[in-house]
């Protein structure tokens, strides 16, 4: 289980975690994992087919990696919600690198809702995926300068 | 414009939670913690097995032999179809082990630069065998060209 993050607070950025580059054999494991057998994904001749130059990452894929960075800095449990806006297709080679930002802080009764802003980007910092997740941590020893 | 997509009734999917494809999931996604893949992890983390990740339900929901025949049946070919939003709302995790209903309906249809582009909007909620609801998350699909007759 990952462990609590400690202090919170505005502006924190989370730990980046920097994914390989895109494989055919990726996007094949994750199409028969993830049950999504579009075409797209994992054959070049369908890809073509409908104007692209060849196959592409799952958008679901791209997610993932974004869901790992959640999960690596606070446990599951706490997630809230979780949401991204597919801006550009992840092709082969590129590399997600992804980060998240804290920008904003609630103190509730008896926790903190705290608002993470997402980015997935390229090498190059084109990003790919931005998105928000929601996170409920305990209030006691999470906010900074308590 | 209310669209003749909206509240069509789509079918509901019971899908059990298989082990070996969490960890086939965590395998292709490249997960390191192990309470994602590995049930004696979780089980030491307080898990009654291994735990489905964040974005898992939209993978359970794809559990049939044609996840793409309800887009079908609306005239929508799938190659023009592109995955624009996904959004998660949680209430309780799922686990190896859990049976999950689906229940999903296309909630919004939208036209935009003269039906050039088309949103297509379906939430599904994830209820598990104790009838809880696990998720709700909402799918946004934008449609290209002239796929839809509308």
């Amino acid at each position: 289980m990952s462990p609590f993050p400690g202090p919170v607070a505005v502006g924190d950025r989370l730990p980046t975690l920097v994914k390989p580059p895109l494989t055919r054999a990726t996007l094949a494991y994750f199409c028969g994992a993830s049950n999504d057998h579009n075409p797209l994904h994992i054959d070049p001749d369908a890809a073509r087919a409908a104007g692209m130059d060849d196959v592409f990452a799952h958008g679901m894929l791209n997610m993932a990696y974004l869901g790992q960075l959640m999960t690596g800095w606070v446990p599951q449990a706490c997630l809230r919600s979780f949401e991204v806006k597919f801006g550009a297709i992840v092709k082969l080679g590129e590399q997600l690198v992804c980060d998240g930002e804290v920008t904003d802080i609630q103190v509730q009764a008896s926790s903190l809702r705290v608002v993470v802003r997402l980015v997935a980007a390229n090498r190059a910092g084109e990003e790919k995926l931005v998105g928000e997740a929601v996170v409920e941590l305990p209030l006691s020893g999470t906010l900074s300068g308590q | 414009m209310t669209s003749k997509f909206v509240d069509i009734p789509i079918p509901p999917l019971v899908v059990e939670v298989e082990k070996w494809q969490l960890c086939f999931f965590a395998k292709a996604v490249g997960e390191t913690n192990p309470i994602y893949f590995d049930e004696a992890a979780a089980r030491a983390a307080g898990h009654p097995s291994i735990l489905a990740p964040p974005t898992y339900a939209v993978t359970l929901s794809l559990c049939e032999t044609d996840p793409y025949s309800r887009y079908r049946a609306l005239g929508i070919d799938w190659c023009t179809m592109m995955h624009a939003q996904q959004r998660f709302d949680y209430f309780a995790p799922i686990h190896a082990g859990d049976c999950i209903r689906f229940q999903s309906r296309i909630v919004d249809f939208i036209q935009r630069r003269q039906g050039k582009l088309k949103f297509l909007i379906e939430e599904t909620e994830a209820f598990n065998q104790r009838e809880e609801l696990t998720t709700r998350f909402r799918k946004t699909i934008v449609i290209r060209g002239t796929g839809v007759a509308e």
